[in-house]
């Protein structure tokens, strides 16, 4: 097959599920491609190049892979794939955990490299449930606000409360 | 913080005493960190971003051996003054741009700053005058390890420090030098340079003007990745590069000196003349003379001039700056006259 826009083969296959016309399937050359997926009219800026290479990811997917990466949740912000893939930013600290699998290749594309290796913190962390629980509780407050729940919220504040003492406390 | 009082004055980093501060302006340490039990900026409510701010401030203020530095709640803030931080470097754009609670930690000589709820919770931040990567890097990680005594930052024994945007994970660190290059721009080499340098893992940018065409000559070199090197490797990589650009710069410098020294001297001469005597000029001509007339004091072709009177030139002629001098706002035609008398003020006494 050859890339829609030359005559050289067409390597990639982009299946595009955002477009207003519905999915739509794109052949392009590796050139093409390149300059098809850097140019995302949605994100302008420093954000661009996180879009970018989040948009790489699509490339050899097929639609259904690609939906349920997009859909994938993290538990604790809420934060969906596809909202990452669209702003270029993830939402919370456990994203990196929830999502390690679909960023794992974008890690690769941006440095190279998937492992840390440099500065650590000089006391050790809190337990990662714990850290995970805080920001999930956080996140439950905000909804119980916004749906003025308010006794819902106050138990949840003060949950939030000992689980900070408890820290500190450390 | 009385900015009017900082306006007049000028900070550590401008004064142009550094190792090869003919060409190199600054050297910068960045350090992005997240607080653990906080969602990423953009996903947090107003409620949120407030117990950060107060979260970061306490901790600073709790810091021992931070006697002279401040904290700037930015949200309160006039326009004016958010403007002025960033013509400062003190703060991004993006701190001045973006809404809701946000802050800065300045330290009063300048050397450093630690901006609350930018694109990170934590943005510490250190410059210094000319080539200085590693006394800035180790301000900057004590400055962390500090921080880190009252915070518990976002971090992975796999990936490291966690970020927003997977573009700064691991270390989080953005390691930046601000070089002055006329003669490579002048001989038509800078392109050639800088397609050179895309091979070597650093990024180049303008420094007055980003994301917009580059003003004045002005150019930042930084690394381009953050995770599996160490902070040490990563210097490293912009320590390897620098030299070679100071290198390339001294020698289009020096065949200008041999090959065209009437129109080198006839050109700083000229771009002296105009800051000396125009009656409004603006910002961008301003930034393209004041870059002549630096290369011009390099060189020998300007005398009684110091670099750092320059340099100071190069930030107060800002408009932020000349408004915070004047003592009010003014509009446009207003600022070009007014700088134009600013630099006379400075310029011509010199003679």
């Amino acid at each position: 097959m050859k890339c829609q826009h030359c005559e050289k083969p067409a390597t990639f296959h982009i299946t595009e599920l955002t477009g207003p016309g519905g999915p739509q399937v794109l052949h392009l050359c590796e050139d093409h491609a390149r300059q098809y997926l850097s140019q995302d009219p949605a994100q302008p800026g420093t954000s661009a190049l996180a879009g970018m290479l989040a948009n790489q990811l699509k490339v050899d997917k097929t639609a259904e892979q690609i939906a349920s990466t997009d859909q994938k949740t993290c538990p604790v912000c809420g934060i969906t794939f596809a909202e990452f893939r669209n702003v270029g930013r993830l939402g919370c600290p456990y994203d990196y955990v929830h999502f390690a699998g679909e960023l794992e290749p974008l890690l690769i594309n941006i440095h190279g490299a998937t492992e840390h290796h440099g500065k650590k913190p000089s006391k050790l962390l809190g337990s990662p449930d714990r850290q995970h629980r805080l920001l999930q509780l956080r996140r439950a407050m905000k909804e119980a606000v916004e749906k003025e729940l308010y006794e819902r919220a106050t138990e949840i504040r003060d949950e939030i409360r000992k689980l900070e003492q408890m820290e500190t406390g450390e | 913080m009385k900015f009017d009082e900082l306006a007049g004055k000028c900070g550590e980093w401008l004064k142009g005493t550094g190792p090869e501060s003919d060409i190199v302006i600054s050297s910068r340490i960045r350090l992005a960190r997240n607080l653990s039990e906080f969602p990423f900026v953009r996903r947090c409510t107003e409620g949120d971003k407030r117990s950060i701010l107060r979260t970061v401030r306490q901790a600073v203020e709790a810091i021992e051996e931070w006697t002279n530095v401040e904290f700037v709640d930015v949200e309160p803030l006039s326009d004016l003054d958010r403007h002025f931080l960033v013509e400062r470097q003190l703060i991004s754009r993006e701190l001045r741009e973006v809404e809701g609670p946000r802050g800065v930690a300045i330290d009063t000589s300048e050397r450093f700053s630690v901006m609350v709820n930018e694109e990170d919770h934590l943005r510490i931040q250190v410059i210094r005058s000319g080539l200085d990567l590693q006394s800035a890097w180790n301000d900057a990680a004590e400055i962390d390890n500090f921080l880190e005594r009252k915070l518990t930052f976002a971090y992975l024994e796999k990936l490291g420090y966690l970020t927003a945007c997977p573009t700064n994970v691991g270390t989080g660190l953005r390691v930046s030098v601000m070089l002055h290059l006329p003669a490579l721009v002048i001989t038509r080499q800078i392109d050639k340079v800088f397609r050179s340098l895309q091979k070597m893992n650093v990024a180049v940018r303008g420094l007055f003007g980003e994301g917009s065409q580059f003003t004045g000559d002005f150019y930042q070199v930084s690394n381009q990745i953050t995770l599996g090197r160490s902070e040490e490797a990563l210097l490293q990589q912009v320590e390897y590069v620098v030299p070679q650009l100071i290198e390339y710069e001294r020698k289009a410098r020096s065949f200008l000196m041999n090959n065209s020294s009437h129109d080198l001297h006839d050109d700083v001469s000229r771009a002296f003349g105009i800051l000396q005597t125009a009656k409004k000029i603006s910002s961008e001509e301003t930034m393209l003379y004041l870059s002549k007339v630096r290369m011009g004091v390099n060189l020998g072709l300007i005398r009684d001039l110091e670099i750092a009177t320059v340099n100071k030139l190069l930030i107060h002629t800002q408009p932020a700056h000349l408004q915070k001098l004047r003592g009010k706002t003014l509009n446009t035609t207003d600022r070009n006259i007014e700088r134009a008398g600013y630099l006379q003020k400075h310029l011509v006494q010199k003679q």
